[in-house]
């Protein structure tokens, strides 16, 4: 066999096992969430059935059950909801506030223990959540801000913050300083030079740290755990316990409310993945 | 009324003192281009002009108005940018009425200024576009464009071909130069290719270590050389210097038992035994039968040539004179080959002297 015809048959099988390889990663992060929204729809009995029903039955039974009283197993659904969509969208507010300013003071200005800082804010991320429930607990609890939106938000922020900084930092790093100073010599002040010139150039990257803000304080359930207490500030992570009982998981209802959960993560994701994909037009600017 | 004048100026980093000391009046309509090897502070002079670099000490003045604390916006001046920075996010009409639109003038008028602008530099075509849609020579213009629309007093370049191929800065280049004298505003330029600066420049002001070498027309800077500094970065090739120590008093002894006589300019300023270097340009050593036909003091030297430029109407070569290597220049060239022998003529009357313990030029 001549050597073109051997190359090709080896390009063909490498491409093959790619696919395949590509296929089972692709299949360990996907099946999880397709089990839930597709257990979401199945009765309880088919949900725990062995062997495995194969051909699933659709059935809106959680759906109705979870909207429906206390005594069917319903669950404040729409306060969780409300009290999941408050605390994630003005601690991601705020966080980017906070965040955009250290990342761009990071990125622009000279100041003296600027690295110590940085890594500081890093080493603070490298803190499992978990073991912060606690002390959070007991300060919250003096100060008396459990069991509300403004303890949680307060939680997230510094948990967003130091992601945001460096997020932040590394997309004011990339837009040359000429840019500022060619809009400071056009008449700008530094403010306005920030705002017409800066910031819609980085806006893909704020808008990324954005949205990793948001999906962060959304999802986050061991926090929110401790932190809440009555419907008034439980988040939908911490609303799924409702499903547990104490011999009892309710499979179906809990699958309905995380799809309750998953979807507007995903409507938002796919608002602003335009914008995920970062690098935008650096092309101002020869590279 | 534009002029521009540094009195004094000084700038530190911190501990390290960038600049000494510079003084210079840049007249109304002047293309006045700094020039010098990195780090010699023609940029951050600029900068300081332009209020982008604060002022450690000295004054700055435009039009007769102390700038010092001025910010940028105050100044009413433009300035290019090495890198262009383009708005990458507008296209070349928002870049161009940019400042126009932050001094919140009327959409029409900016319209109008956007357009003479793009008229004058040719970028009718290209006025909806985004900076990342345009080559380097075009938005090289876009960035020239957003300069003269707000109509400054002063226009600041920093090396603003530098980014450009080689042939595209060559038109850049006589493009600025058309530019200045349509719109005849004061120009400072930087660049560290000596080449531009002869090019462009009414007055050159040659910078070294933050401190001012020379200031003077191109052919003041290339004929008269203040010292070994300037005499080798201007010009190509560079002037050539030849260590000798002159004796008596009109005589300067090379190595190999070559001498020269002290040019004409230098004489009666050596003293016998002092150490000097003699220095000629490339123009000034050519073959006989390849040389330009003029009247002088000159002295004929067979040289070995070791290496040949051909640049097609010149030929650079390359011969040792008294144990250093030097460059002579062919006109009209014809082949030659390393090893050849030839006979050179140097033109004395247009040699230099400089002290070789100051480097600077010994001139009467």
């Amino acid at each position: 066999m001549d050597r073109n015809q051997s190359y090709r048959n080896h390009k063909r099988l490498m491409k093959a096992l790619h696919f395949s390889g590509l296929f089972i990663v692709m299949s360990i992060i996907c099946i999880p969430g397709l089990w839930i929204v597709l257990n979401s729809f199945r009765p309880t009995v088919e949900i725990m059935a062995k062997p495995p029903v194969w051909i699933p039955t659709f059935t809106l039974d959680h759906y109705r059950a979870m909207f429906g009283g206390a005594g069917e197993g319903g669950v404040p659904v729409f306060s969780y909801f409300r009290n999941s969509m408050i605390v994630s969208v003005v601690s991601t507010a705020i966080a980017i506030l906070i965040g955009m300013s250290g990342g761009y003071a990071f990125a622009r200005y000279r100041f003296k223990g600027k690295n110590g800082y940085f890594v500081g804010l890093m080493l603070f991320r490298a803190v499992p959540g978990v073991a912060l429930s606690l002390p959070l607990f007991i300060v919250f609890a003096r100060v008396g801000i459990i069991d509300t939106h403004i303890g949680l938000i307060l939680a997230y922020v510094a948990m967003n913050v130091p992601f945001t900084v460096w997020l932040t930092d590394g997309f004011f790093r990339q837009i040359p300083k000429e840019l500022h100073e060619a809009a400071e010599i056009d008449g700008c002040t530094r403010w306005q030079a920030f705002w017409q010139v800066e910031f819609p150039v980085a806006k893909s990257g704020v808008a990324s740290a954005a949205i990793f803000a948001f999906l962060t304080s959304w999802n986050e359930f061991a926090l929110a755990s401790q932190l809440t207490r009555s419907v008034g500030s439980k988040t939908m992570p911490v609303g799924l316990l409702d499903f547990t009982a104490e011999f009892t998981i309710n499979w179906g209802g809990m699958c309905a409310l995380a799809v309750l959960m998953i979807v507007p993560a995903l409507i938002l994701t796919f608002l602003v993945q335009k914008h995920l994909i970062a690098g935008l037009t650096f092309g101002g600017v020869k590279g | 009324m534009t002029e521009v004048t540094l009195s004094n100026i000084v700038k530190f980093y911190g501990k390290h003192q960038a600049l000494h000391g510079i003084n210079l009046d840049i007249s109304d309509g002047e293309f006045v281009v700094l020039v010098g090897p990195s780090g010699c502070g023609k940029s951050t002079t600029l900068r300081m002009i332009a209020g982008l670099e604060d002022i450690s000490g000295g004054e700055i003045a435009i039009g007769g108005r102390v700038v010092n604390d001025l910010p940028p916006r105050d100044r009413n001046i433009s300035m290019v940018f090495q890198n262009y920075a383009l708005y990458p996010h507008m296209t070349v009409r928002e870049n161009l009425g940019f400042s126009l639109k932050i001094a919140k003038m009327d959409a029409a008028e900016i319209a109008k200024a956007a357009d003479e602008a793009a008229g004058i530099l040719g970028l009718e075509e290209l006025m909806d576009r985004k900076p990342a849609e345009l080559s380097g020579g075009q938005r090289q213009r876009v960035a020239m464009g957003r300069a003269i629309v707000r109509h400054p007093d002063v226009f600041l370049f920093d090396e603003p071909l530098s980014n450009l191929d080689a042939k595209l800065r060559t038109q850049m280049r006589v493009e600025i130069k058309k530019l200045h004298q349509k719109v005849g505003n004061t120009i400072i330029y930087v660049t560290h290719d000596q080449i531009e600066a002869m090019t462009l420049a009414d007055r050159i002001v040659l910078m070294k270590d933050g401190h001012i070498v020379q200031v003077g027309t191109p052919l003041e800077l290339f004929n008269t050389p203040v010292n070994t500094f300037v005499a080798t970065f201007i010009g190509s090739p560079p002037m050539n210097l030849i260590d000798g120590v002159v004796s008596g008093s009109s005589t300067i002894q090379l190595a190999d038992g070559l001498s020269v006589p002290v040019p004409a300019s230098a004489q009666g300023q050596v003293h016998n035994g002092q150490r000097v270097k003699f220095g000629f340009r490339a123009d000034n050593l050519m073959p006989y039968g390849h040389a330009v036909e003029e009247e002088g003091e000159r002295a004929d030297l067979e040289l070995t040539v070791t290496l040949t430029e051909p640049l097609g109407t010149e030929t650079v070569l390359f011969t040792d004179l008294a144990g250093t290597e030097v460059q002579g220049k062919m006109l009209n060239p014809r082949p030659v080959r390393p090893g050849e022998v030839l006979k050179f003529r140097l033109m004395l009357d247009k040699c230099h002297v400089f002290d070789a313990a100051t480097s600077d030029a010994i001139r009467g």
